[in-house]
């Protein structure tokens, strides 16, 4: 068995494709580096990761594949599933071993397997941007934790920007403790020492919050309750589409 | 604002509840510089009601007094309810602050009829203009058109709306006169009509001056209550089946009667909303629109009404032995969607994956193919399946409906609301 150590980053999955075209010696197993070796193994190559030599890789994946392709590889590797980056790593090298596009072999196990859990990423990255609620805090930003099953922030922050270029926004992941701010002009990743401060605080007694704010929640609340046609309760249904892990951070889910 | 408020969107959103169209999609619109909101073409919901219904627009009614008394709405004049009405200011400045915090992707307004038609519709045009024009708001706006408002009103409002829609309600003129006295089929039609006109001509405008101002985008949509009038599948599903030949028309919406008003004996007294029936015909309504069925392959005189246990493609194929079975490996489009099952994705999947080599069973199931019911109905490469003829009809009828736990609570269906 060949085993290729490295840094678990996704430039680094593609310096690894790079490293074994080169060496013309293919990994079926990825790990990062330091995970100790298993009892048996043929071959441990430890791969640096090389922005220049990543980016070749994608440029040439941009050849192979339509933009539709590419969105796969991303998505699939956002979904930080254990497996996902040494079934990519075989998916990008189907890409470019074939002559023509691979991306719609179903037939294919591994094509098969990428498409399907990029398929469930962007499954999150649409519930996301959903199940965002803003609150306002005192300084005019509009404020929104999530805690996503996938890494899904990197994928809405276009549809954010575009819907909302007018206000300052903050995105943040509390699971991966990271997010995005908007500040008119740029999107920045960036990391809150205390997002706790914001979050758990009932929104009742909360000084960070605009004077406004609760009673555009009591609103949205009034109306969430009032809109749902007695007659027809179903809170099987009502489950199904509103999974319950994103009730923490619905407005009209909390108690005010 | 203050609290005061909260009081009145209780009662306007009450108000507005049975309106089921809810899709928000129809209008690709970027953002534009120094403005608030995009539209994405397709709708999103932002939440789900406790029935499950998808919440994507804010559907509020400008006010709730009205003048007309149809016997089948809870705003009818003789209702003792409590009544308000909202101003232009408010309405606009919920839509914002909504908006800005992600609730939903933008208005759906309508109204109880106060005065006279066009007075109504005039202050339904002011909201949406002050939204478009000052506020500068490019989120999706639904507006309904009031029956009997003048061409002028109706043009100026698909200025500034996203879609408009007309309610029909009730299926057929006669019954609609006694339910709604003050109304007729050509209150509701002839806006219906200069809807259409607008948006016609308005495609010509385009086509050649591209900078010309959009006219009702996403198109116009319809509601028809079910279940409240002793019309049968037949006349609402060809009904509906004509006002699709419209070009305009983007969608019919169904509604199970809920008898708000039980103390009308026009009107028949249930127990429940007839939601399974609603739930077959919203599925009839997709044959029509994406698979390519004529309504008299639905429903025709022999068999009037939808089949409550299986859907109606399923009824369709167990009426229809001789198309059947079905080779996945050769079949054209239009052929894999008629088998009981497939899905338009599931039809396009075999389609791309057919030109890689020939499918196999286990390579349908693998992609997400569902052969529950269409086993039946296909034949595949290497896969000797059991199908309608060696089954029979009846049999297949039996094993698909006797599959179902025994005793379901119809609220219980999944119901499809897509968004
Ligand atoms: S005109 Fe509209 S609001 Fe008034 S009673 Fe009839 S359906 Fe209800």
């Amino acid at each position: 068995m060949i085993i290729y150590q490295y840094d678990k980053s996704f430039e680094g999955l593609l310096s690894c494709v790079f490293e074994a075209y080169e060496r013309k010696i293919f990994p079926e197993t990825l790990q990062e580096t330091g995970t100790p070796l298993p009892l048996f193994y043929d071959d441990a190559i430890q791969v640096f990761t090389d922005p220049l030599k990543a980016n070749r890789v994608w440029k040439g994946l941009t050849h192979k594949l339509s933009p539709a392709g590419l969105s796969v590889i991303a998505s699939c590797w956002l979904s930080e599933l254990p497996e996902s980056d040494i079934l990519l790593f075989r998916y990008i090298r189907k890409a470019i071993d074939a002559p023509s596009s691979i991306e719609l072999q179903f037939g294919d196990p591994d094509i098969l397997k990428a498409s399907q859990i990029a398929k469930k990423v962007n499954n999150e990255r649409l519930r996301v941007i959903q199940f965002i609620r803003f609150q306002k805090t005192i300084d005019n930003t509009y404020f929104a934790a999530t805690e996503p099953l996938y890494n899904v922030l990197p994928l809405v922050t276009e549809h954010f920007q575009d819907r909302f270029s007018d206000q300052i926004w903050l995105l943040y992941d509390v699971k991966r403790s990271y997010g995005y701010y908007y500040d008119l002009h740029a999107i920045k990743e960036i990391q809150l020492k205390d997002p706790v401060r914001i979050l758990t605080t009932s929104p009742q007694g909360n000084p960070l919050l605009a004077p406004d704010e609760i009673l555009f929640q009591k609103l949205w609340q009034t109306y969430f309750k009032s809109i749902a046609i007695q007659e027809r309760i179903n809170p099987q249904l009502h489950r199904q589409h509103l999974p319950v892990r994103f009730w923490k951070y619905l407005t009209e889910k909390k108690s005010l | 604002m203050d609290d005061a408020i909260l009081e009145k969107l209780k009662i306007l959103a009450e108000s507005a509840k049975y309106d089921v169209s809810c899709a928000s999609s129809g209008t690709f619109r970027r953002h534009q510089h120094g403005s608030i909101g995009s539209a994405n073409g397709w709708g999103i919901c932002h939440s789900f009601a406790e029935d499950g219904r998808c919440i994507s627009l804010l559907k509020i009614m400008l006010t709730n007094y009205c003048m007309y008394d149809c016997a089948y709405c809870i705003n009818r004049r003789s209702n003792d309810i409590r009544r308000a009405t909202l101003s232009v200011t408010e309405l606009v400045h919920l839509t914002i602050e909504f908006y800005r915090r992600n609730y939903i992707e933008g208005l759906f307004l309508s109204s109880g009829v106060v005065r006279n038609p066009d007075y109504t519709m005039e202050r339904l045009v002011r909201i949406v203009k002050d939204l478009r024009t000052i506020h500068r708001f490019h989120g999706y706006i639904h507006l309904k058109g009031i029956p009997g408002a003048s061409p002028e009103l109706i043009h100026e409002a698909g200025l500034y709306a996203d879609r408009m829609s007309i309610n029909i309600e009730i299926p057929n003129e006669k019954s609609l006169q006694t339910l709604a006295p003050e109304k007729d089929f050509q209150s509701v039609f002839t806006p219906m009509r200069h809807i259409q006109q607008g948006i016609l001509e308005n495609k010509e405008d385009r086509q050649k001056f591209h900078s010309a101002p959009r006219f009702v985008p996403a198109g116009q949509s319809t509601q028809m209550i079910i279940g409240a009038t002793p019309d049968s599948d037949r006349d609402i599903l060809r009904l509906s089946s004509a006002l699709y030949r419209r070009p305009s028309m983007k969608r019919v919406y169904y509604s199970g009667f809920v008898p708000v008003n039980s103390y009308d004996h026009r009107l028949p007294a249930l127990k429940q909303p007839p939601l399974i029936r609603e739930h077959r015909l919203y599925q009839a309504d997709w044959l029509l629109r994406f698979y390519q069925f004529k309504v008299d392959e639905i429903v025709d005189d022999a068999f009037p009404d939808l089949d409550l246990e299986i859907d109606p493609k399923l009824a369709w194929a167990l009426r229809h032995p001789e198309r059947f079975p079905v080779d996945v490996n050769r079949a054209d489009y239009e052929m894999l969607l008629r088998v009981p099952g497939l899905g338009v994705k599931s039809a396009k999947m075999i389609l791309v994956s057919r030109r890689y080599g020939k499918i196999s069973g286990s390579q349908l199931k693998k992609m997400g193919v569902v052969l529950k019911k269409a086993q039946y109905f296909i034949t595949c490469h290497e896969l000797p399946f059991q199908t309608i003829h060696e089954i029979r009809p009846e049999r297949i009828r039996q094993l698909l409906t006797a599959a179902r736990p025994p005793k379901e609570d119809p609220r219980q269906l999944k119901l499809i609301f897509e968004p």
